[in-house]
């Protein structure tokens, strides 16, 4: 069993000097896997992939990369582990293929595998005729794959990726994924990814939702969907503490208030969304009807919205 | 939908922990001061700096002091003055060399160094060799075409004190200070988060240990200033330097010995290297920016 999981978390806490980021993660990532673990920002996942990428110390709590703890032996760990920052960790003065060279050295490439290694990797992201560019005169799209192409020249079990869709455009994202999907498939590299972007973690096979410090639910997109029940109402309305009343005295159905809207989960919504524009006309003002999203298992798991979370 | 992937592959990781190349120190370091060298040279304003404020300052003060200035064995100021510049140019360079690890640090590539499997000692070492070749190089110019200056008019004529005999010890004792100071620039920039703590240490530390160095002018006999000259480390580097360079004997006397000089400056260099490698170390959450 243990040999299928590349990566396991368990009690993780950590602190900083005001305020507590981590109040006790677990979690596991099996071999192969692309692991999204997605919250808002200020949720922790970033302090998160800190202690996993061991740029913070570990202090409570334990953490194994493919078998190996984090806190006794982070230098084998840094060996297993390809790491992709959300800020650029490339050198902008140098060019791209320079880059990667000293990348391979820092992981002790030698020889001529440092030559194959690249070249290798600079036609699978797509960067061949970009080689001898200076990175600071590429798009971020395209600094984002020599980002990725440096953090793989080792060929890393785990790739961590730190919100790597930031400052993308859609076709960029695309691409990026596709190619994540087909180094899992073809490497059986495992990769774990953190997102505030609910796109992104559909794509992921397994999600952990991320909020305050813990996290509020495990499971593949598909299951976190079924666990929140048939259909989302979405209610816009003036006067959302009288509706609210009068919905739930008239169906016996507690509606969650989300700011100006109300926002139901029922198994048969077409129904009850029919009886309640039968019953409020004039109350309200859009109402809509959706299978659950991630957004909604966010809500349903913490009682308030994605955005509304940050702390101050 | 996640498992499509061959349990052959799935397994790989296991035989890949046991042949996975083991990273070495060497070649680290190589590669970080590579870099360093790399960047230098591809930003002509820092060659045009570490340069010209030397050079300006050498010409500059030569000429306005050069009137006053009564000299050991009634040698120019301005001869006086030139191997107390190369000092100035290896210390200008070793800051800004150092200086970079506050720009590693906020543009990110610092991050991607401190995940890497290398001991963090080789981060300290390909840094502060990277600044040392490059310093040691600039001084070297300098001794060696500083005196053109003279035919333009900007210089009285003196000689260079280089030699094909010195060289290689100029060469060796310059490394060696360079070594110190880049070591000491290291270790102020490193807990730093901005380059403007980094301007302030530097005109209220740096710029007053070289000119209290012997560099700018002779220590006094006696006083308060000769105890600051005589307990200043880089009094040492820029003494072994002239007992080098310096042909005229009688413009020596009161300065420490060559021996001395070493002795001092290496031991400034374990000192600020070790205390530079101890900080890097250190396992904080300075590190996660």
């Amino acid at each position: 069993m243990s040999d299928s999981i590349a990566v396991s978390v368990s009690g993780l806490r950590h602190r900083y000097a005001d305020r507590e980021a981590l109040c006790g993660i677990d979690f596991t990532v099996s071999t192969g896997e692309i692991f999204g673990l997605l919250g808002p920002n200020g949720g922790g996942k970033t302090t998160l992939f800190r202690l996993l990428t061991t740029l913070l110390p570990l202090r409570s709590g334990v953490a194994t990369l493919m078998g190996v703890d984090l806190a006794s032996q982070p230098q084998i760990v840094r060996q297993l582990i390809g790491v992709t920052f959300q800020s650029p960790s490339v050198d902008g003065k140098l060019t791209v293929a320079e880059n990667l060279r000293h990348q391979a050295y820092l992981y002790g490439l030698s020889g001529s595998v440092v030559a194959s290694r690249i070249d290798e990797l600079l036609s699978r992201l797509g960067l061949t005729d970009r080689r001898h560019d200076r990175v600071d005169s590429l798009s971020g799209g395209l600094k984002r794959r020599v980002e990725v192409a440096k953090s793989l020249l080792h060929h890393p079990r785990v790739l961590l990726l730190d919100e790597p869709s930031t400052g993308l455009d859609p076709g960029a994202r695309h691409d990026l994924w596709e190619y994540l999907t087909r180094l899992r498939r073809e490497e059986g590299t495992t990769i774990l990814v953190t997102t505030h972007l609910m796109e992104e973690a559909e794509r992921c096979d397994r999600l952990g939702i991320l909020d305050r410090g813990q996290i509020v639910a495990l499971g593949s997109p598909d299951e976190l969907r079924l666990s929140v029940g048939g259909d989302c109402l979405t209610i816009q309305t003036l006067a959302p503490a009288s509706l609210s009343e009068q919905i739930a005295s008239r169906f016996q159905i507690t509606p969650r208030r989300l700011g100006d809207a109300l926002r139901i989960e029922h198994e048969a919504g077409h129904e009850l969304l029919r009886d309640i524009v039968a019953a409020f006309p004039n109350e309200i003002t859009a109402i809509s009807l959706a299978k659950p999203t991630l957004e909604d298992v966010f809500i349903a798991r913490t009682g308030h919205r994605f955005w509304e979370s940050e702390p101050s | 939908m996640s498992q499509v992937i061959d349990p052959v592959v799935a397994n790989r990781h296991l035989h890949d922990v046991a042949v996975m190349p083991r990273p070495t120190m060497g070649l680290a370091v190589y590669s970080l001061a590579l870099r360093e060298l790399m960047r230098f040279f591809r930003q002509r304003t820092r060659i045009v700096g570490a340069f010209g404020q030397p050079i300006i300052f050498w010409v500059l003060f030569g000429a306005g002091l050069h009137g006053s200035f009564q000299g050991p064995a009634g040698i120019s100021y301005q001869e006086y003055f030139f191997p107390g510049v190369a000092v100035m140019i290896v210390m200008f360079t070793a800051i800004f060399s150092t200086i970079s690890i506050i720009e590693d640090r906020r543009e990110g590539f610092l991050q991607g160094v401190l995940v890497a499997p290398i001991p963090r000692t080789s981060l300290v070492l390909g840094k502060v060799i990277g600044g040392t070749i490059l310093a040691v190089l600039q001084a070297v110019v300098f001794l060696a075409i500083g005196p053109a200056l003279a035919f333009v008019g900007l210089s009285p004529s003196i000689s260079t004190g280089l030699t094909w005999f010195n060289l290689p010890g100029v060469i060796a004792y310059l490394s060696l200070v360079a070594f110190a100071l880049t070591s000491l620039g290291y270790l102020i920039a490193w807990p730093m988060d901005s380059t403007h703590g980094f301007h302030a240490i530097m005109s209220v530390f740096l710029m007053p240990m070289w000119l209290l160095s012997g560099s700018f002018f002779p220590a006094p006999a006696t006083g308060w200033l000769s105890w600051v000259i005589r307990l200043n480390p880089l009094t040492y580097g820029t003494a072994g330097l002239r007992r080098l360079v310096t042909p005229n004997a009688e413009a020596l006397t009161g300065l420490p010995s060559l021996s001395l000089s070493v002795a001092m400056t290496s031991l400034s260099a374990i000192v600020y290297v070790a205390i530079a490698i101890w900080m890097t170390n250190r396992q904080t959450a300075h590190n996660a920016r």
